[in-house]
């Protein structure tokens, strides 16, 4: 078990580092950030250049300055936003509570919502329900996330009036976002749930179960659904990236001060120190999910382990 | 091909899921393809016609925009950039990933280390947070986002490849094409090669689908093509300004993304059924 962890670590750590050195070589070719902080001001000598490159850092050798970006990741230092100076680290921790609580909420909702559509599709299947479930998945599946956003607030935010139509303010503020992943997050994880769920039904425990005379409840909802957790919980995890990157996309649209927000800002701004961290630590965010999940999955499952 | 067709498969031809995509794939490509015969000039300004609603003026059947285009004109005109991207993106990924996948299941060694890896990098990365990254470097354009995609998607079709060659080498039939002495160029493109098509079409569908999605949300957030050229994405973009006032704007192009995307997902769903036997108890 430990060789598994040990092994899972390190490939999370190599993950980690490409993705930092990815991210850090691209942020490195768009130009000399010295010239984007000047950009504007007159009278700028090549001086002022030199003592501006130098308060970055940038007067460092490259694998200098990346090392510098990684102890940054541990020490969550990102230096100052190009724009207005603000330490990153303060902008990321208005805006990484704001996203996963977004994320946490939609997963919530999917999971409450696909797990019984998912048991009743596949009870019956073949059967008008179940066809019923499946096609609608599949519309769910097909929606532009940003384009149920924008109809979800055309017709709550700005017809009806029911919703506020932007921004996170209290608890109403959530449901429109929430209720754009969650249907989309829905629409696959019927699918999953389904699937699983006829694999366990065929089992030989399930038809035990079913002999003892246990309610159909019992049998499903005890038995059957318990065995299907160990799956689903790695789907739900490996999920989580794609999720995030719904959410950064989404943002836009309800202007939640994520993120999203907080990258595309960044972008129009060149405000690289903010990108480099959002991203940065977005991939960390799915990384960690993902290890979590694997390790926990070994620890429930030796099989997994020997593989 | 044989035994794609074998009779049950027949039967299935006809299956709901197969006549919906297919008729509302043949309807929005006929549509964007004929585009320029059957509708008016897409870019045409009319400032005497502006943001005229739906079905109130047989000239502009969906409708004008702020600047009095025809929406239907735009929507259909648009659906190109959507099906460039889609199309394109997806050979790139297919000729790479496959190509990929078939050395590293085939041949093991550092070529599967590298795949894997990158398998690993690319989960960690949402498309998303690449392409901010790699926008602001090199600006939005049709060209970068079809880069953007080939490099972020490639990598599911070596995936896909490399885990069912890694099963089919230790088949009979392999085993004994080896036996004999049958050249390996010979073994992958005669032997593996026709049996990976079925996973890699249905792959296929569903990515053309899913990188239609994605680079209409890259052009939503002005990060993807040129504003200036009629795309789903972008006319989404400039609905958003309206929303309160021409909600017609925002609507008719999202419903084009959708339907488009479904169509392509129905016949996905329904090849997934009709290639794969084996797994249709389950589904």
């Amino acid at each position: 078990m430990i060789g598994f962890i040990l092994k899972r670590l390190l490939q999370a750590v190599f993950v980690v580092i490409a993705v930092s050195l990815i991210v850090a070589v691209a942020i490195r070719m768009t130009g000399d950030p010295a010239h984007m902080i000047s950009q504007g001001a007159t009278g700028i000598t090549e001086a002022d250049l030199a003592r501006i490159r130098e308060g970055l850092g940038l007067n460092e050798p490259f694998i200098i300055q990346y090392l510098n970006s990684l102890k940054g990741l541990v020490t969550w230092s990102f230096g100052n936003s190009f724009v207005g100076g603000t330490p990153v680290n303060l902008l990321i921790s208005k805006a990484l509570p704001a996203t996963l609580l977004l994320a946490f909420t939609s997963l919530l909702a999917s999971i409450i919502i696909s797990i019984p559509l998912g048991i009743t599709s596949a009870v019956s299947k073949g059967r008008w329900s179940d066809q019923l479930i499946r096609i609608s998945s599949l519309i769910g599946l097909s929606f532009p996330n940003f384009w149920l956003a924008t109809m979800l607030v055309l017709l709550f935010g700005v017809t009806l009036k029911w919703l506020p139509p932007s921004g996170m303010s209290g608890i109403e503020s959530f449901i429109m976002p929430t209720l754009t992943m969650g249907v989309i997050l829905t629409a696959t994880n019927v699918r999953l749930v389904r699937t699983t769920m006829l694999e366990t039904l065929n089992s030989q425990y399930v038809m035990v179960a079913r002999a003892k005379g246990l309610s159909e409840n019992a049998v499903l909802y005890k038995h059957a659904l318990r065995n299907c957790a160990i799956p689903l919980i790695t789907y739900f995890g490996l999920q989580f990236g794609g999720l995030l990157g719904g959410i950064v996309v989404i943002e836009r649209v309800f202007n939640w001060p994520g993120m999203g927000t907080l990258a595309f800002d960044a972008v129009s701004a060149r405000d690289y120190p903010v990108l480099q961290a959002v991203i940065m630590i977005l991939s960390l965010m799915i990384v960690l999910v993902n290890l979590i999940v694997d390790i926990a999955y070994g620890l429930i499952d030796p099989r997994i382990r020997k593989e | 091909m044989a035994s794609i067709l074998n009779s049950s498969s027949l039967r299935r031809f006809m299956s709901l899921e197969f006549i919906l995509g297919a008729v509302l794939l043949v309807v929005i490509v006929g549509a964007v393809v004929f585009s320029g015969w059957l509708f008016v000039d897409p870019s045409k300004i009319s400032l005497s016609a502006r943001l005229v609603p739906p079905l109130q003026n047989p000239a502009h059947l969906l409708g004008t925009d702020a600047l009095g285009r025809d929406i239907l004109a735009r929507v259909a005109n648009g659906g190109w950039i959507s099906l460039q991207v889609g199309v394109i993106s997806v050979v790139g990924s297919v000729v790479f990933g496959v190509g990929m996948g078939l050395v590293a299941g085939y041949y093991r060694g550092i070529w599967d280390v590298i795949v894997m890896r990158f398998a690993d990098v690319q989960l960690a990365l949402p498309f998303i947070l690449l392409a901010i990254t790699f926008v602001a470097i090199l600006g939005g354009s049709l060209t970068n986002t079809i880069i953007l995609l080939i490099v972020s998607q490639w990598v599911q079709y070596a995936r896909l490849v490399r885990a069912s060659v890694l099963s089919l080498r230790e088949r009979e039939f392999v085993l004994s094409a080896k036996a004999i002495g049958v050249a390996d160029r010979h073994i992958i493109l005669r032997h593996l090669l026709p049996n990976l098509l079925g996973p890699v079409i249905v792959l296929i569908t569903l990515n053309v689908a899913n990188n239609i999605l994605l680079e209409s949300s890259l052009t939503f957030l002005g990060l993807g093509v040129d504003p200036t050229i009629p795309s789903w994405g972008g006319m989404l973009a400039e609905g958003r300004t309206y929303l309160q006032t021409a909600w017609w704007i925002s609507v008719v192009p999202g419903m084009a993304i959708l339907l488009t995307v479904l169509g392509l997902n129905l016949i996905g769903d329904w090849l997934r059924d009709a290639l794969d036997p084996a797994g249709r108890t389950n589904r």
